[in-house]
């Protein structure tokens, strides 16, 4: 007779998770729930009064992150997640910011946010996943979607060259940025722990499977399938021009950290926005 | 950091100095914009004051951007506002969607420019006063005072900081750029003479409080972010919790509240200003500088002998539907000037009650020339 046992224990990051929504919408296969897993681990290290996190998500599966973390979290418009966090970090400079958020809903409608809040260099710590399209709306062409790619929207293969997330972001201007996968996840942990520690914009792209969309489209059907492809086809390379990490269709992955730099940050010391109070 | 600097006594401005001003001794201490004519004075007067009082300004990439940050802001605790004018007020109407879903205190100002589209960018108009009420998708509530020179946007801009903390909405200054760029003597209050009204914060622990939960008057406390309450909130239909609702019981529940609140505290909210409106047989009813101009044609047709009154329309959303109902029982028409081809005037014949409503439409670029309301308050008296 098969034994059931029946486990009452919570899984330790229940505390931070708002447990009366779940289960959660991703779905089977999906990388959200690790890059949350994650980032809670990251954040519950760094040692930040948890109190004093905001974390502001736009639209899109990943923007449903906000929903699910029991911190002050705001689920905003698509694409307006940075300007929205901008407001609220320099309103209260004393709150730690995390822009938790897909490439769709960062780079295509809230491209222009992106590279002007990495500009003004605001100290806040974008954690972008990037699954290659738009999940939500049922796997159309999106930002990030390699050339050659098919999507809903683009069946015969993407004919546009794809958004590089750290090329961008670099020339931007931010300050930390880092790439892993779903199946780097103590190093990502490690990344998402050092962007949280950066004063300055700070970048970490999380690629992740999204089965039912992208990977079924595109020969790798399964979660695992997904997985796979990330684990046999990334390089590790620290420090690496991003101009050089652009990804092809079923290409390599180049992962690391890319950008660690200084440079003066918005709220500064004095607790204004733009240097200016007196 | 120095002390605070609220300017006291009289003073030579522009409608939009007058505006910013206002905007400090309300307590703003937020402003995030871009630069569009002509509202840029505003966000000018912003920089160099904001600074100077502990605040920040901060130049936006457009003005999606900019509503976002000043709903971020006003989340963040602190008194937040924007101005614009019709192109840029088509871009916030995304966030002010926004705003009025997660029910953020906040105020826009529009200087209102002569369109649609890029329209004349330097010259007046009144294109804006419904797509104020219906701009963003969707149904809610909405408050917008119409002033009437650079007194009012100063005294106005701090009613709507109050309005907008009482009622958690934004709330939207509709002037326009004869008003806004408008210099004129303005009378400012001190700073402590004012009343201001703090925001509503939650009175119960963080483990009690529920961010959607309103008031009797239909209003709920809000929290900011860093003060321990954990909250959550989404611009998706959601419950008490302010936790993501998706049924019809939820929506029928919130959006009838987002309205109610605003519709059914009328009473509270609307302000206008009459003059022999009693036994007039004409009622002259307008807002903003077309109410101004309308001023003078009224007085001409005093001067021939007819019995014309003037209501002018301080708050034009919520609409006083109620009092142009009233009016209605004893005027037997209405004249309507405006700097566009009909907008209020659908509501002021809405509520007419079948009296004669006269549409006198100017399409931008000046004011109405008084000659012309006039003749059409001598058309109406016919």
């Amino acid at each position: 007779m098969t034994k059931v046992i029946v486990s009452n224990q919570k899984h330790p990051l229940d505390t931070y998770l708002r447990t009366d929504r779940l289960p959660h919408i991703w779905c089977p296969g999906c990388g959200i729930g690790a890059v949350l897993h994650a980032f809670l681990r990251a954040l519950l290290d760094s040692g930040v009064d948890l109190k004093k996190v905001a974390l502001v998500s736009g639209i899109g599966c990943t923007g449903r992150v906000a929903g699910y973390v029991r911190l002050d979290s705001f689920h905003t418009t698509h694409g307006r997640a940075l300007p929205f966090a901008t407001g609220l970090k320099i309103a209260n400079p004393e709150l730690k910011l995390v822009v938790f958020s897909g490439d769709g809903d960062l780079i295509a409608i809230g491209g222009n946010h992106f590279i002007h809040a990495a500009r003004r260099n605001i100290d806040m710590t974008v954690i972008c996943v990037n699954n290659f399209n738009y999940g939500m709306t049922g796997g159309q062409l999106g930002p990030t979607t390699p050339l050659t790619g098919r999507t809903t929207t683009t069946m015969r293969g993407n004919i546009e060259e794809p958004f590089n997330i750290p090329y961008l972001a670099a020339a931007a201007g931010a300050v930390y940025i880092a790439r892993w996968t779903t199946a780097h996840i103590h190093s990502l942990e490690h990344s998402i722990g050092e962007a949280l520690a950066k004063k300055g914009f700070s970048l970490v792209e999380a690629i992740s499977p999204c089965p039912t969309y992208y990977g079924r489209m595109n020969k790798q059907p399964t979660g695992l399938d997904q997985i796979r492809y990330f684990r046999y086809n990334s390089i590790v390379r620290h420090g690496i021009d991003p101009r050089l990490v652009g990804i092809e269709a079923n290409g390599q992955i180049v992962v690391g950290k890319f950008v660690d730099i200084e440079r003066p940050y918005i709220p500064g010391a004095t607790g204004s926005g733009n240097g200016r109070t007196t | 950091m120095s002390q605070p600097r609220h300017l006291a006594g009289e003073f030579f401005l522009s409608g939009d100095e007058a505006c910013a001003e206002g905007a400090i001794n309300a307590g703003c201490r937020f402003f995030a914009g871009y630069p569009i004519t002509p509202a840029t004075e505003i966000a000018e007067r912003m920089s160099e004051r904001l600074p100077e009082v502990g605040g920040t300004y901060i130049q936006m990439e457009d003005e999606l951007a900019s509503m976002a940050a000043v709903l971020g802001a006003s989340w963040g605790g602190v008194k937040a506002m924007t101005a614009t004018s019709g192109p840029g007020f088509s871009l916030m109407m995304e966030n002010i969607g926004l705003g009025a879903m997660t029910e953020t205190p906040c105020v826009v100002v529009d200087i209102q420019r002569a369109g649609p589209s890029t329209g004349l960018p330097t010259l007046t108009g009144q294109g804006d006063m419904l797509q104020a009420r219906w701009g963003s998708h969707g149904c809610y509530s909405i408050i917008a005072l119409s002033p009437d020179s650079p007194q009012e946007l100063y005294d106005l801009t701090i009613k709507a900081f109050n309005l907008s903390e009482q009622f958690r909405v934004p709330v939207l200054i509709m002037s326009e750029a004869a008003t806004g760029h408008m210099y004129e003597r303005v009378v400012i209050k001190s700073v402590e003479e004012l009343e201001l009204l703090p925001r509503r914060k939650p009175n119960v622990p963080p483990e009690e409080y529920l961010p959607y939960q309103p008031d009797d008057d239909l209003v709920p406390a809000m929290a900011s972010a860093g003060e321990g309450y954990g909250f959550h909130t989404t611009g998706l239909t959601h419950d008490e919790r302010g936790y993501p609702a998706m049924s019809v019981e939820a929506q029928d529940r919130l959006i009838r509240r987002l309205v109610d609140k605003i519709e059914k505290n009328k009473d509270a909210i609307i302000e206008l200003e009459e003059d022999g409106t009693e036994n007039a047989e004409v009622i002259v009813c307008s807002y903003g500088i077309s109410a101004r101009i309308s001023q003078m044609a009224v007085q001409m047709a005093r001067d021939e002998g007819m019995k014309v009154g003037i209501l002018r329309l301080i708050t034009v959303w919520p609409f006083p539907d109620e009092r142009i109902r009233g009016l209605a029982q004893t005027a037997r028409a209405f004249v309507v000037p405006e700097i566009n081809y009909g907008q209020i005037v659908r509501e002021v014949e809405r509520c007419a009650g079948g009296k004669r409503t006269v549409l006198v439409p100017h399409m931008g670029g000046t004011v109405h020339n008084p000659h012309t309301i006039f003749e059409a308050i001598r058309q109406a008296v016919k």
